[in-house]
């Protein structure tokens, strides 16, 4: 009794505001529903409409491509970052960057948003200017398809590599240092204990921190919706911006209840298949 | 030669590395600080000079007339009462159901317990979007639409939370609180008394973790909040930014910076727990 009792209120809360909403999104994509009048059941009608759907359809590559941009880029620079934080030797260096490289996560991705909007401004951006001086003529930054993608995915990892950084400096400071005494009494170059022994062993991490960095990735909406409205044109409508528009703009929640099943699943597929090809390249002790 | 020196003998082209390494470094920590600090030099340059070029990044004649601008031209004050009711009540509430939870899950038997847990667990995988249509209709249904508690009430409770403290009160000896119970201590007693009080680093990360998430989030606001007295600051923010163009941009970067104020105060003084939060977080 004492323990239903002492879950109880996270039981419920749960159970309300989380457990069956995912049962009624399931249930809703199955059913015309405008709000107002009651809900028609169309079965599996809404995601043949996704399917055909090319707006739709076209979000979901949008989604795929900018969320592989920002994992890339977030993972390579996050481990270059902290295998270079990690070489220091005095703890004011480590302490300081660590606190450099966390600070962008102090901001709100909206905050961000604002910010490098004006930053990234084609015309009087701070960052054209700077080109410019270099000799290199203003990129047409949040205006163009391609400029606009990569944009989104620079501002994402400019905000989220300190996450990753903080995650795999803990996992370098605890290889232990016998190996690399053994590595070094062997003669292996800094470079080559890095990528067959540093990297082998701190590989569930870096397993952890993709999987972790993919889900947030294609959720993406805060920045696209901020800065371009998924523009121009559609070059940055993301799933998470249509499903927006056709559930509480449109007001189509069966239709869009549908999108968010369809994110979810790609989701479920994307995990699975990370920890698959993981079994080959993960390294656990 | 000893083992020490091996491991720490000088090599030909390691100083060169090492070099290299530091301007790498201080390269990329140049990039990480330069959006902030232009965010905060341009917020103290007058409206009219805020968007020339070459940007000021030092502010040689600070103009603090864009902060009380903000407070003119939006009500900042009211957002920032806002997102605090929100994000601390949300914080309170979440320490209390998920230490609760979390002890129960990992210290009390009782049947079917591993399938509620299990089912938590599930739930954790699951993004925001795919339930937030319905959470938008049970707010409406229970009288919540376009109020503070639209946001708060049904982030009370949490897998995630009810999990990392789990994680913390499994790691504590069973044998304190059974010395407890045979002292005669009731067994809720034992749990506020002897563990709720050992689980004070773990309840810092949760609280931490959701301070960080809930007092920046966008997209909930965003779809459950129509009145601008209702407003917290991330959507508040945009909504200044969209009022005023590109007229005075430094007003909105001082409401920027405003509102990043009480996050770099907590960073300051917790900065260990949002490291801890890092890397518990990351199994959210």
């Amino acid at each position: 009794m004492f323990g239903y009792l002492m879950i109880s209120l996270a039981v419920i809360f749960v159970a309300v505001f989380t457990f069956l909403p995912i049962i009624a999104s399931l249930g809703l994509s199955l059913f015309s529903w405008d709000v107002i009048s009651p809900p028609t059941f169309v079965g599996l009608k809404n995601f043949k409409r996704l399917v055909a759907d090319s707006a739709t359809v076209h979000s979901f590559g949008v989604t795929l491509v900018l969320a592989v941009g920002i994992v890339a880029l977030q993972l390579s620079l996050g481990l270059a970052l902290a295998v270079l934080v990690n070489q220091r030797t005095s703890t004011w260096a480590k302490t300081t960057f660590r606190t450099i490289f966390y600070l962008p996560l102090l901001a709100s991705t909206a905050a961000v948003s604002i910010f490098m909007g004006y930053l990234f401004d084609a015309k009087f951006g701070v960052i054209n200017y700077y080109l410019n001086l270099l000799g290199i003529s203003s990129v047409p930054w949040l205006t163009s398809t391609w400029g606009s993608m990569i944009t989104i995915v620079l501002i994402a990892v400019w905000q989220q590599v300190g996450f990753t950084f903080v995650l795999f400096v803990a996992a370098l400071t605890s290889v232990p240092t016998d190996v690399l005494e053994a590595a070094a009494i062997d003669g292996a170059s800094p470079l080559r204990t890095l990528f067959r022994v540093k990297i082998p062993l701190i590989s569930p991490t870096i397993l952890f921190a993709t999987v972790v960095a993919m889900i947030n990735a294609l959720q993406l909406f805060d920045q696209p919706f901020i800065m371009t409205k998924g523009g121009p044109g559609t070059a940055t409508t993301t799933a998470t911006i249509i499903m927006y528009q056709t559930g509480f703009q449109n007001l189509q929640f069966g239709y869009a209840s549908a999108i968010a099943i369809v994110l979810l699943l790609i989701i479920l597929a994307i995990t699975g298949i990370q920890f698959l090809a993981a079994r080959k390249l993960v390294f656990y002790q | 030669m000893s083992l020490q020196a091996v491991v720490t003998r000088p090599r030909p082209g390691l100083k060169v590395a090492n070099v290299v390494g530091v301007v790498v470094l201080i390269i990329a920590a140049m990039f990480a600080l330069g959006p902030l600090l232009w965010t905060l030099t341009t917020s103290l340059r007058t409206p009219a000079e805020a968007f020339t070029n070459p940007p000021q990044w030092l502010p040689l004649h600070p103009d603090f007339s864009n902060y009380s601008s903000v407070f003119d031209q939006i009500p900042i004050g009211t957002f920032f009462v806002n997102s605090t009711i929100v994000t601390g009540l949300i914080v309170v509430g979440q320490t209390i159901t998920c230490t609760l939870s979390g002890y129960a899950f990992a210290m009390v038997r009782f049947p079917g317990k591993n399938i509620i847990f299990g089912i938590f667990l599930a739930t954790m995988m699951v993004p925001l979007q795919t339930i937030i249509i319905p959470v938008f209709v049970i707010v409406k249904d229970l009288g919540l639409s376009d109020s503070l508690g639209s946001l708060i009430v049904p982030a009370l409770g949490s897998a995630f939370g009810t999990f990392l403290m789990r994680q913390y009160f499994m790691q504590m000896p069973v044998e304190l609180g059974e010395a407890a119970r045979v002292d005669g201590a009731s067994r809720f007693k034992v749990f506020y008394l002897v563990y709720a009080r050992m689980a004070a680093p773990a309840i810092a990360t949760l609280a931490i973790l959701n301070f960080s998430g809930f007092w920046a989030e966008f997209y909930r606001p965003l779809i459950f909040l129509q009145s601008q007295d209702k407003f917290t600051l991330p959507l508040g923010l945009v909504g200044l930014q969209g009022n005023l163009g590109t007229g005075s941009i430094s007003v909105v970067l001082a409401g920027v910076i405003l509102a990043m104020i009480p996050s770099v105060v907590l960073f300051i003084v917790a900065q260990r727990y949002f490291i801890a939060g890092v890397t518990a977080g990351s199994f959210r």
